[in-house]
């Protein structure tokens, strides 16, 4: 079940076996349909999938470290307790998490970051377009639909091929994380900060994608699965989430936007119904959070992190993880979970694997200039 | 505030993303004389005055017979009941709707992309010192050509021109209910008097003109200026629409109606005018143009509008003086301003109205156009609906008016609306060359916190430094 130190090996192995059926398929239009959900903020991996079973992690997250208390996934990993439906899908070997991963990015700016994992180049703003945009290119069906649940095209799918976007007139109004923003944006001026405490002690709040049971983000994950549904339905789907950069108060509210997640998802297969067989997401994240808590029950910008692979297709059931350990000396600058593992060669891996590309072309395309393979084995053949 | 950031946000409209930062801050501006467009195509592909009357008049009749249908069909029940959507008495009216919001969008795009933001900036003052307001049905449709009409080609010519033109203008003429006024002592006021039809003066646009438009409230004049104003004012009225044939005029538009004007010499401030017919009502308003009371006045709410809420008598008299030494030469006051040091102080002075904000944000997300998302709707959302101030005194110029908690709330939303659907930029950098030299370090650290591109250009929209100019 578990491939952790032996998964490069493995991976390799994996590489010849799977060429022939490749080719073959590479003729036809495809059914095969790729959702890539973007963690905007800095998704914290080792509360999501907890590594309870290194000896160093109660010790560094304190009072966090009780968020876990999830689905025991084996004996290091923990799935978060807000994430129940995604557990029954790893269960069900439908659902692939992938630790201790990073893009090349190793500063901690939010937007660097986000640029990096969105166009696939090695540094900030090399790139203009997207690698979303480059799979286009390289689908048998050149003409295949993608699609951006947002107002505008986020980086990702930016790029020469035409794309598109779609967004609800009703959008959620803004989110409660963004008006803490505010508030602490207007804390040093009079006259603004007045106002605004007023505004918001008089106003009801408006519901956060995860804050209302999920509500919200189920919705988003059904119209995005019906936006994907039939022959003319969008082979390639961007979807966005904020609200991730816990500094503060993480307990509370991770465990809200992983409700949200875990709604999404759940609702984004539903709705997908006999496509799901053939619809690979992949939930990744700009970098993770610090090993430690810090002094207001957050966590700050780090560097390894978790993404996850969920499909019919997927070989699920597993984790991929090459465990760096969080002991002091192990740690990455000796405060972030040390990446072990190329988080573009997974995608690359993941999606050569999934649409049936060669996986050095698909590599070289989405990630130029990437360090290392894409790993294979990650799609059942 | 360094200076090229008071010039682009007190001055202008907000830097524009991908601009260049004036170097040297009161050339941008002076340089901006010779590159307004009084006229531009946007404008002049839009209906004129005239057939939008024509438009109107056609709306009324059709009004007209549909109430006498009703009242025909009273006897009887309806057949189909009504259509709930839009009284049924306005139907005729809703392509006038549509004329005043294409207007709306052009004055907002031309905003959005002048080279002379400075301009235009003043073209939205004087349309707001001589406001006309759409709450009234006749205005509705010609309001955007009040402005494109009697504003945009005197903005930076003589005052007494500027107020000749809006004076004039069938707009402000049939809101202020100057085209109905009536000489007792004229032709048809004579002849209305013997068949016992009550037609006489009306003083509307007579007061608002010397309270507002001219000398200021409690400023000297009494009632006896306002009558003798308004009795020389008559005959100023709007051809192509009247009921009688005697008062339809030449055509659609403004139109000098002789029997409908007050015979008679007519004394106001204290100066006799024996001038006869239209003449004048243009001599008084061109000895108004000139009243050091007018000088006064609009060298206050220049100040205010600039300065502070609360103008600083310095600049007051500094303003004061190039009106009254120019005769009301608009380019020389407008000079004087750029080169007084109240201005330029570096404290932000005055908080954005819903208008300002909007065109701020979206020059400086570098919008071309009007979003659909921004529409007249947003902007009734924010408060300050175009031409719709509700009142001829225009809208108020001062903080409190705009800096409620509801107010900052929905900005703050739209803010996020704004980012969402903005193109990936780097906001930070943005940032800096909206505000140049003049970004503050809470707000500078808010937008490198922010957890996406889209969130920090949304807190950027919402920052106070947006908020202010």
């Amino acid at each position: 079940m578990i491939d952790r130190r032996s998964l490069l090996a493995r991976g390799a192995l994996l590489t010849g076996t799977l060429f022939a059926p490749r080719l073959a398929f590479a003729a036809a239009p495809t059914d095969r349909r790729l959702v890539f959900l973007i963690q905007r903020g800095a998704a914290d991996g080792l509360a999501t999938l907890a590594p309870t079973g290194d000896p160093a992690y109660a010790g560094l997250r304190g009072q966090l470290a009780e968020e876990a208390g999830g689905a025991k996934l084996d004996g290091l990993f923990t799935l978060h307790r807000s994430l129940g439906q995604l557990a029954g899908r790893y269960q069900a070997g439908e659902a692939l998490f992938v630790h201790a991963t990073a893009s090349p990015y190793r500063d901690r700016s939010h937007f660097d970051g986000q640029n990096v994992l969105e166009t696939g180049g090695r540094l900030p703003y090399d790139r203009d377009d997207g690698w979303m945009n480059r799979l286009i290119s390289l689908l048998p069906d050149r003409d295949a639909k993608a699609l951006a649940l947002s107002p505008a095209i986020p980086t990702a799918l930016r790029g020469a091929a035409t794309v598109s976007s779609y967004a609800p007139t009703n959008l959620p109004d803004a989110s409660p994380e963004f008006l803490q923003r505010i508030t602490r944006l207007y804390a040093d001026d009079a006259q603004l900060h007045a106002l605004w405490s007023e505004a918001v002690q008089t106003r009801a709040m408006a519901s956060e994608l995860a804050s209302d049971g999920g509500r919200g983000a189920a919705a988003a994950g059904k119209l995005a699965a019906s936006l994907m549904a039939g022959p003319d339905g969008a082979r390639l789907m961007l979807m966005e989430s904020g609200g991730w950069d816990t500094h503060a108060g993480q307990r509370g509210r991770l465990a809200n936007q992983l409700t949200g997640l875990d709604a999404m998802l759940a609702a984004l297969r539903d709705g997908l119904g006999s496509a799901w067989a053939d619809t690979l997401v992949i939930v990744a994240t700009e970098f993770g959070r610090t090993a430690a808590v810090n002094g207001t029950g957050g966590t700050d910008h780090g560097t390894g992190g978790l993404a996850m692979l969920l499909g019919g297709r997927v070989k699920g059931g597993r984790i991929l993880a090459d465990w760096p350990g969080l002991n002091q000396a192990a740690l990455y600058e000796g405060r972030d979970l040390k990446p072990t593992t190329p988080l573009d060669m997974v995608l690359a891996g993941a999606i050569a694997g999934h649409f049936g590309l060669e996986p050095v072309l698909t590599a070289r395309t989405l990630f130029p200039g990437g360090a290392g393979k894409a790993l294979e084995g990650l799609i059942r053949g | 505030m360094r200076e090229s950031s008071v010039a682009l946000n007190r001055f202008g409209l907000g830097g524009r993303k991908g601009e260049a930062v004036p170097g040297e801050p009161r050339r941008w501006l002076l340089d901006q004389f010779g590159k307004f467009d009084p006229r531009p195509a946007a404008v002049t592909s839009l209906p004129a005055s005239p057939a939008l009357i024509v438009q109107f008049r056609e709306a009324r009749a059709a009004q007209r017979g549909m109430r006498d249908e009703r009242r025909e069909a009273k006897a009887m029940p309806p057949e189909t009941p009504a259509r709930p959507d839009m009284a049924p008495e306005l139907r005729p009216y809703r392509a006038l709707r549509d004329v005043y919001a294409e207007a709306a969008a052009v004055r907002t795009n031309l905003a959005l992309t002048t080279p002379a933001p400075f301009i235009e900036r003043m073209v939205h003052f004087w349309a707001n010192h001589f406001a006309v307001s759409i709450d009234k049905i006749v205005t509705v449709g010609i309001a955007g050509a009040f402005e494109f009409e009697a504003i945009r080609p005197n903005v930076l010519g003589k005052f007494a021109d500027l107020l000749l033109a809006v004076e004039r203008h069938p707009a402000m003429l049939l809101y202020l209910d100057q085209a109905q006024s009536v000489g007792p002592d004229s032709v048809l006021g004579k002849i209305a008097a013997r068949r016992g039809n009550q037609r006489g003066l009306n003083e509307n646009l007579a007061r608002e003109i010397l309270e507002l438009h001219t000398l200021g409230v409690r400023s000297g004049y009494d009632q006896g200026d306002v009558t003798e104003l308004a009795r020389a004012l008559t005959g100023w009225t709007v051809g192509g629409l009247a009921d009688q044939p005697m008062l339809r005029g030449p055509g659609p538009g403004y139109w000098f109606a002789g029997i409908i004007h007050q015979p008679g010499d007519r004394k106001v401030l204290g100066k006799r005018y024996d001038q006869d017919g239209e003449r004048q009502g243009e001599a008084i308003l061109r000895d108004l143009a000139v009243h050091p009371a007018t000088a006064r006045h609009i060298a206050t709410k220049l100040a205010r509008h600039f300065a502070a809420d609360d103008p600083p008598p310095s600049l007051v008299a500094r303003l004061e003086a190039a009106f009254l030494k120019s005769g009301g030469d608009l380019p020389t006051v407008y000079r004087a301003l750029i080169e007084a040091p109240e201005p330029w102080a570096a404290s932000p002075a005055k908080f954005r109205t819903p208008w300002e904000w909007t065109l701020a944000t979206l020059r400086g997300v570098g919008a071309p156009s009007l979003p659909a998302l921004m529409n007249a709707n947003a902007l009734n959302q924010l408060g300050q609906p175009v031409w719709r101030p509700g009142s001829p005194a225009g809208w108020d110029d001062t903080a409190p008016s705009w800096a409620g908690p509801d107010a900052l709330y929905r900005r703050v939303e739209v803010a996020e609306r704004i980012a969402r659907r903005t193109a990936p930029l780097d906001a930070r950098k943005l940032a800096e060359d909206l505000f140049p030299g003049a970004l503050s370090e809470p707000t500078r650290k808010a937008l490198a916190g922010a957890e996406s591109s889209a969130q920090a250009l949304a807190l950027l929209l919402a920052s106070p430094e947006m908020m202010r100019r």
